[in-house]
């Protein structure tokens, strides 16, 4: 071969590998950009549309359109100068000749050719497969056809119960089906990934969502005349349906390569070596049509992985394709199913450890080398947040902890079980689609300074494919920057080198009321948009004025600065105050009338209160104008403030309540509202035990006793849920108010930015107890203080859009033109959704 | 993204607004010329910026009602949508390369603000 002059690579076949492929040598020949290396790039695929994402096909049902799957516009292409011939297959090679000959005619000459033609369905020889209303689940032409089909469906049954029949499934129910079936011939589902146990859990997880599943059975016949009407099983049973989807298994596409003479193997799958040659050297094979360590690789990874291998080699480098894991973890049907490794080895050829919780619908089960020291494999169903960190203790041997059933059993009210991701290895293998290690990332976050998941997606590309890494790699990026001892000193940013709770206090000695002055005074620069909202929360949680006056209006953070959530597309929402949830007819019309009048989306929030979207900048002060003539108050919705006080009937009119919650909560709520903290406060009082206002995922909850008040304090909902611990029993009203005073005070002076109560107490060196001899038993000797403070806070407190509405200059700042203030953006738009309007989406 | 600004001759000043129109250390946007302008009065800094009011992020008009501030100096406009943070002197995308916006001239004669499309 010539090396001086350029290569031509063609591929056939754009699928995710072929795409993965071209990508790859892309990003290649960029980081060798000085080299000699130039390349001219065909790809020839078969169908219409350029390479997308067939892991997630289903998607498509749930509203994903096709475009949205792509993992690459057609542009893209063309930027690359690489030649996309789409609808076009390869019909011959002439290996002689070194050219391949595609449908239309095209003649491509090749010094490099890689076949990437991938797997159609296989289709069992069933008598009856060709009638209408029979389907594989392979492309997306065959989701069109389906969905297209499905409209005049009623029943639908899948063959096949392995992991694409399931995703089958599941089309099926989003598609609308009134009855969806599973039909398997082995005895459990997903046979090659879980054992029967697993099985009969997954069946019974996937049958309490509506899918029947039928084992051990074999179709004989698909019967009607020219459209389906059900099924004939050997066993003589019959079951009727009117649309069918058979995942019995894939084919891979090996015929191009056999009728060029290249080995295949006798049931499918094109011969290659190590190197991913075919039996003709200048031809590669990969993903799902390669043959090799006589297998066929399913899975998208081990694709990535072989493309990978073949860009090096062109690339002069030098690899080979392993042995790949085939570990896989997946959601089907809202099930967690994972397993890796060596699931299935039994004793005594191991040790296995297996939990199982049919109430919960868990099955765990991992398998342990004899001496205990190795993970060799497992399977996890119904819960498998843990199985990255199994995934990579199995493939890097490391030592496990001497319970080892810690490992799947969790934390038990101890330190973390075996070893967080920091103990791993630098070669473990943390994204597994893109085959990112531990060093590289570490590297990454330490050498490069990319601490956020959203710059290491970009350095990195990790996280980009399926996404199962996230959580691993934040904690790593955590535990990179202890490590460096970054978290030593919370400062607040390059404009401030004080922490809040210092910066506080200096605000408050000094009597500093806006911005600037603090800026000058303690500050350098001119700020930014994060110490910014930082110092104007503090300054709402000190003096509790109108957080829009005295040039305090553009410190504000992007809600507080037009005292409403600012929403896709630009329009703002509205939350009036309805303390407690308690709220009369008349109110509930003027809120009716006024979503009616400025055309707003309404919906009911989790605070039993009530939102209205939509809003334009310009229409708020007349919307609050209205709903404050009518009593109305702010709700604070937009601010890092007391939210909203839940409640439950409690005894005015449920038969089980023992106190009066509603008016507690009433009156809770009107105490409190207006007051500004480190993050929004959510409370909940409860009239009984029952606890139905859910106070103990509050911030405070207060919950009724016989004798008076439990009071829980933080408790959040959020993406780390967590309970509220017991502060208090059987207080009094009066008792009660004091101690929350006392809390929220204590915690607006103390906690960082943005950080909510429960995050508060967890770094609170002595918990709940230490929390508790503050507030309840005073060793600090500040109850008064704070109590002082915080009655300080409350007297001042008034409704910040009244101020608004009746101050023209503050009213005036509403307007999105400052040249045309009754012109509306032009830009904004909306979208129709079940007879309302919803925000328009991203472009 | 296309940063660079058309030449001299070719621009025009456009009257905005007045400067007490425009809060201190913040901004609004101006319809001028069928174009959505944000301007920036950075009084702590005594200068004053106009740059688009779209943020190509997710293309929403809002980068006036954004926080200004500087980093290392240089005067930027965070989005209030996803705080991605602009340069006002050169446009670029400080938070992240791939974006851009148009910068314009500015400026502020007898308490009235012009800019230059």
């Amino acid at each position: 071969m010539n090396t001086n002059k350029t290569k031509r690579i063609v591929v056939v076949g754009n699928g995710m590998v072929g795409y993965k492929f071209c990508e790859k040598l892309l990003s290649r020949i960029e980081s060798q950009a000085e080299s000699h290396f130039d390349y001219q790039v065909t790809v020839f695929g078969e169908e219409p549309r350029a390479a997308y994402d067939r892991v997630h096909l289903s998607s498509y049902f749930e509203g994903k359109s096709a475009d949205d799957l792509l993992l690459a516009p057609v542009s893209w292409y063309e930027e690359n100068a690489i030649s996309l011939y789409l609808s076009d297959p390869v019909v011959a090679i002439d290996r002689e000749a070194r050219t391949v000959r595609s449908h239309h005619g095209h003649v491509v000459d090749y010094d490099y050719l890689v076949l990437a033609t991938g797997s159609g369905a296989f289709v069992p020889p069933i008598s009856g497969v060709e009638k209408e209303g029979v389907f594989v689940y392979r492309t997306i032409e065959d989701l069109e056809m389906m969905d297209l089909y499905a409209k005049r469906a009623r029943k639908g049954a899948v063959i096949g119960g392995g992991l694409l029949g399931l995703e089958a499934a599941k089309a099926l129910l989003d598609l609308g089906m009134f009855e969806a079936h599973v039909v398997e011939f082995a005895p459990r589902l997903m046979p090659r990934q879980i054992d029967a146990a697993g099985s009969d859990l997954l069946k019974n997880q996937l049958e309490e969502l509506g899918l029947h599943v039928h084992l051990s059975k074999s179709t004989r016949e698909i019967t009607g005349e020219d459209c389906i009407d059900g099924l004939q099983f050997e066993d003589g049973e019959k079951l009727d349906v009117d649309m069918l989807v058979i995942s019995a298994g894939i084919r891979p596409r090996d015929e191009l390569a056999r009728h060029a003479g290249l080995e295949t193997h006798p049931r499918g799958g094109i011969v290659v070596n190590e190197r991913l040659q075919t039996t003709d050297p200048a031809i590669y094979a990969i993903g799902e049509c390669a043959l090799a360590h006589h297998m066929i690789y399913g899975l998208v990874a081990p694709g990535y992985e072989m493309a990978d291998v073949v860009v090096t080699q062109l690339m002069g480098g030098e690899k080979d394709f392993k042995p790949y894991d085939m570990s896989t973890k997946l959601k089907l049907i809202g099930v967690d199913v994972a397993s890796f490794g060596d699931p299935f080895i039994e004793e005594p050829a191991c040790r296995t450890i297996r939990y199982e919780n049919k109430a919960k619908g868990v099955y765990k089960r991992i398998n342990i080398s004899e001496d205990g020291k190795h993970l060799l494999g497992g399977i996890l169903i119904g819960d498998a947040e843990q199985y990255n960190m199994l995934l990579q203790a199995c493939k890097n041997k490391t030592i496990l902890p001497p319970d080892a059933e810690d490992l799947i059993l969790g934390l038990r009210g101890g330190e973390e079980a075996g070893a967080g991701v920091m103990s791993l290895p630098d070669e473990a293998l943390i994204c597994s689609c893109e085959a990112i290690t531990k060093q590289m990332l570490c590297h990454e976050v330490e050498v490069n300074g990319q601490t956020t998941i959203e710059t290491l997606k970009k350095s990195t590309k990790a996280c980009t494919g399926c996404g199962g890494c996230t959580p691993l790699v934040k904690d790593l990026i955590q535990g990179v920057m202890k490590a460096q001892g970054l978290y030593v000193r919370n400062i607040i940013c390059e404009h401030f080198d004080y922490s809040r709770q210092e910066l506080l206090d200096l605000v408050k000695m000094n009597d500093l009321r806006t911005y600037n002055t603090v800026l000058d005074k303690f500050g350098t620069g001119d700020g930014c948009e994060t110490c910014k909202p930082v110092v104007a929360s503090l300054l709402a949680s000190l003096w509790n004025e109108n957080v829009l006056e005295k040039g305090r209006a553009p410190v504000q953070d992007s809600n507080d600065r037009f005292l409403a959530n600012l929403q896709k597309g630009g329009t703002y929402s509205v939350v009036p105050r309805i303390p407690g949830g308690e709220i009369t007819p008349e109110k509930l019309i003027v809120i009716g009338a006024v979503a009616q009048k400025y055309g707003l989306y309404t919906k009911i929030t989790g605070g039993q209160r009530i939102d209205m979207f939509g809003a334009h900048l310009g229409d708020l002060p007349a919307i609050w104008e209205e709903l404050i003539a009518a009593g109305f108050e702010s709700g604070h919705a937009y601010g890092k403030a007391l939210r909203t006080v839940k409640s439950c009937v409690g005894t005015t009119w449920c038969r089980y309540g023992v106190q009066d919650a509603v008016s507690f909560a009433v009156r809770v709520e009107n105490r409190y509202k207006g007051l500004r903290s480190p993050h929004k406060l959510k409370s909940a009082v409860s009239g009984c035990t029952r606890e139905c206002a859910e106070a103990q995922s509050k911030d405070f909850g207060i919950i009724a006793t016989e004798k008076g008040w439990n009071l829980y304090v933080c408790g959040n909902g959020g993406t780390k849920p967590q309970h509220a611990q017991l502060l208090a029993t059987d207080v009094d009203d009066e008792t009660c108010i004091k101690l929350i005073d006392r809390f929220l005070m204590f915690y607006i002076k103390t906690a960082e930015p943005l950080m909510r109560t429960a995050p508060w107490l967890n770094k609170m060196e002595g918990g709940i107890t230490y929390l508790k001899a503050v507030v309840v038993g005073d060793v600090l000797g500040i109850a008064e203080e704070l109590e002082r403070e915080i009655q300080a806070l409350i007297n001042v407190y008034e409704c910040e859009w009244k101020k608004v509405v009746e101050t023209p200059e503050l009213r005036k700042q509403f307007t999105h033109f400052v040249n045309a203030p009754a012109k509306k953006d032009p830009t904004i738009a909306f979208e129709e959704l079940r007879g309302q309007k919803r925000a328009k989406e991203w472009a | 993204m296309n940063l660079t600004i058309e030449q001299n001759d070719t621009l025009t000043w456009h009257l905005a607004c007045q400067a007490s129109d425009v809060p201190e250390d913040g901004g609004v946007c101006a319809l001028i010329e069928g174009r959505q302008v944000a301007i920036f009065n950075f009084a702590r800094r005594v200068e004053w910026y106009a740059t688009d009011n779209e943020c190509p992020h997710r293309q929403q008009m809002a980068l006036s009602r954004g926080m200004i501030g500087s980093q290392g100096g240089e005067p930027k406009v965070a989005c209030p949508f996803h705080k991605k943070t602009f340069s006002l002197q050169t446009g670029k995308c400080l938070s992240d390369e791939e974006y851009g916006i148009n910068t314009y001239a500015v400026k502020v004669e007898n308490g009235l603000v012009y800019v230059a499309l």
